[in-house]
């Protein structure tokens, strides 16, 4: 269980993380960003396994993820 | 499930953005490469030698000594670097026409002699920075900026199997074919390129990790049609695996 | 001489002087792909280096041995490869490359017959390509042509303090006559290079405490190519105002210079002595640097000489480099031998007989 933190401006939307989220927590925004593309976002109120499959995944180190049992400060927001 | 860990950043990659397109590989292979480099604790004794394609800008999102080098020739550059600073971690990151095209002597040779250096060889099946032309990987049938019927074995011969034909030297000591299309793949591909400059840093020799990597632009245009392209297509002809585990 | 007893010389082939050279100067890496005229030097190589515990490689080509020695030097290393004329048109790529990134490398070209495959006979016909590029680019190379087997050593042991002084790579510029004759050198004059080393902060040896560095030479931000080359017009203006050297003999008051560099200098000089005995107010201008060349040595010789001879075993490269210097204001002629063969020194009387006035 965990928390992951999207970079949006960094975010390409190539939809890996979307793709291999195994709890489907990962949808496109509506907004677009500085690169003219709606980037991922973690769904309001979606569960979070702590799969850390979408960090893995993502080419452009945008997702960074935070365990719930980790007692180290969060870094933080990235704008 | 991954518990007690923050997942950040590698310390061994720059905070800056890539050029690369949404959905490729090489975005993949560069963090893994940086985080194995910093769980070994070596970014200060690494050259890296960057080659000429897509990753030709990859000594952008390094943050260790990287030098570029003449296309293909990154393996005889690499040799020397090795040759005569020995303490050092020396590896090699090229593409399909870098390494198995122009650079196919370097590559055998380098292999022949045993070279005590890592290859982390990015198999995409063609040459994307120029424009989608024909690559030594491309598979038959496969449509090219010069194959635009396909690739046809009659005249543009079949796809090379590098790791196949380095198997038979004794020089090299390990030889895996990865992917990176999904994490269960880009677990393996850590695993392996880990143990790849594991190879070196014990002194063991010749050590490759060929990686079938994902090109949306020209394979499929799409992320979803690039990923599948490696399950259904590209890993029936490359299949996973190791080819050579002399340790 | 050291205890009123003569000094010791060794009688070595210009190729082997070369190797010697190299190794004295602190070589610390060498490869090289078997190719006549050269191939002693490379074996030379072979056991030298090993038997000084640095490295040496037998590449799988030219183009391989070019890169290693890219590689060698982004390590700050000294570095040579060697080869003759076809392997040195392989090496034309990673050449501009070296010069690109400012990396010092000691080319050594034992220049044969051409073009093609050619011969094994020598010649000079690799000028042009050693002066004007040969590679892609705007770039140029230092270099330096020996006349005797033991300014062979010399020059090449100058080779490295200079191209690590500018950063730039350096060509010994020789040939098969050169390369394979035998001439006595007095070693003991040449001492292995062991300080006075220039700092390579630049080096790519890790990123020890310091930031991380690279060395490449694609620059696509707009301007940043410019400024890399007016960089290095820069640095090749400085080596042109300091490093230009020649021999000049009997050139003062002259009325005619025969100008001729490595081998065929050697005959000229036979045939230059042998004419001032008849009375024949002649000398030589023996380029060392082609480049840079000697252009202000020649306009000054302008004053009083109103006639050049030019002589080359090649169809005529030098020769152009002299009428630019010259600029009109003497005669230029040019005598060449080409595919291998040399003038004899009485064909070279004969054609000043013919030109003197």
């Amino acid at each position: 269980m965990g928390k992951i933190r999207i970079n949006s401006e960094r975010c390409k939307a190539c939809g890996l993380c979307l793709m291999y989220c195994p709890q489907g927590s990962i949808i496109f925004s509506d907004k677009i960003n500085k690169q003219g593309v709606k980037p991922a976002l973690f769904k309001e109120g979606a569960k979070c396994a702590g799969c850390a499959f979408c960090v893995m995944v993502c080419p452009d180190c945008a997702i960074e993820f935070y365990p719930d049992d980790n007692p180290e400060e969060e870094q933080n927001e990235k704008q | 499930m991954i518990s007690g860990r923050i997942l950040t950043k590698p310390k061994s990659l720059t905070d800056v953005p890539t050029h690369y397109c949404a959905g490729c590989g090489h975005g993949i292979v560069h963090r893994i490469v940086a985080e194995v480099i910093d769980e070994f604790d070596i970014r200060e004794k690494v050259v890296a030698v960057a080659p000429v394609g897509c990753a030709v800008l990859a000594y952008d999102y390094w943050n260790f000594d990287t030098t570029e080098s003449a296309h293909g020739r990154c393996l005889a550059v690499a040799t020397a670097i090795k040759r005569t600073m020995p303490d050092n971690i020396v590896f090699t990151y090229q593409g399909d026409g870098d390494l198995a095209a122009i650079g196919t002597a370097e590559t055998i040779h380098a292999a022949n002699r045993g070279e005590n250096l890592t290859v982390i060889f990015v198999n995409n099946g063609v040459y994307a920075m120029t424009g989608g032309q024909m690559a030594p990987t491309t598979l038959i049938g496969q449509k090219t900026a010069t194959t635009q019927n396909g690739r046809n074995a009659a005249c543009d011969g079949n796809p090379l199997k590098v790791l196949e034909m380095l198997a038979v030297l004794d020089g090299v000591v390990y030889l895996e074919r990865v992917s990176v299309e999904s994490p269960q793949n880009i677990i393996k591909t850590k695993r392996a390129i880990k143990k790849a400059f594991g190879n070196q840093l014990k002194g063991r020799g010749f050590s490759m990790v060929e990686v079938l990597s994902m090109c949306p632009t020209y394979t499929g245009r799409s992320v979803e049609a690039s990923v599948r392209w490696i399950k259904e297509r590209m890993s029936k002809d490359y299949p996973l695996g190791v080819y050579k585990d002399r340790v | 001489m050291k205890n009123n007893k003569p000094a010791k010389k060794h009688l070595m082939t210009g190729n082997e002087a070369i190797g010697e050279g190299a190794v004295r100067a602190g070589c610390d890496f060498y490869a090289g792909y078997p190719i006549t005229p050269q191939n002693e030097l490379t074996a030379f190589m072979s056991y030298r280096m090993r038997q000084k515990g640095r490295v040496f490689l037998q590449s799988e080509s030219e183009i391989s041995a070019i890169n290693m020695v890219f590689g060698a030097s982004v390590a700050g290393k000294r570095a040579m490869t060697s080869s003759s004329s076809p392997g040195i048109s392989l090496k034309q790529e990673g050449i501009s490359y070296l010069a690109a990134c400012r990396l010092p490398a000691v080319i050594v070209n034992v220049m044969r017959g051409g073009p093609g495959l050619g011969n094994i006979a020598p010649s000079q016909g690799d000028y042009f390509q050693a002066t004007k590029g040969g590679g892609h680019g705007d770039y140029h190379m230092i270099v330096l042509a020996p006349g005797s087997v033991e300014e062979a050593m010399a020059l090449t042991m100058a080779a490295f303090d200079l191209s690590d002084k500018y950063r730039v790579p350096a060509m010994i510029l020789t040939d098969g006559v050169l390369g394979q004759m035998m001439e006595p050198v007095e070693i003991s004059r040449y001492r292995p290079k062991t300080s006075g080393f220039i700092r390579k902060p630049w080096a790519l040896t890790g990123a020890r405490s310091r930031p991380a560095q690279s060395i490449k030479s694609l620059l696509l931000k707009p301007g940043a190519l410019e400024d890399l080359n007016i960089r290095l017009q820069k640095v090749y203006a400085e080596i042109k105002n300091k490093e230009s050297r020649y021999e000049a003999y009997y050139c003062d008051g002259a009325k005619f210079i025969v100008a001729a560099y490595g081998s065929v200098s050697r005959v000229a000089k036979a045939a230059v002595k042998s004419l001032r005995a008849k009375g024949r107010r002649i000398g030589l201008l023996r380029p060392i640097t082609l480049w840079p060349f000697p252009e202000q040595a020649l306009k000054r010789m302008t004053r009083k000489a109103k006639n050049f001879l030019v002589i080359e075993m090649s169809a005529g490269q030098m020769v152009e480099d002299v009428r630019l210097a010259v600029e009109g204001r003497s005669g230029v002629h040019f005598l060449g031998r080409m595919g291998g063969g040399i003038p004899s020194q009485n064909e070279i009387e004969q054609e000043i007989a013919r030109l003197y006035r």
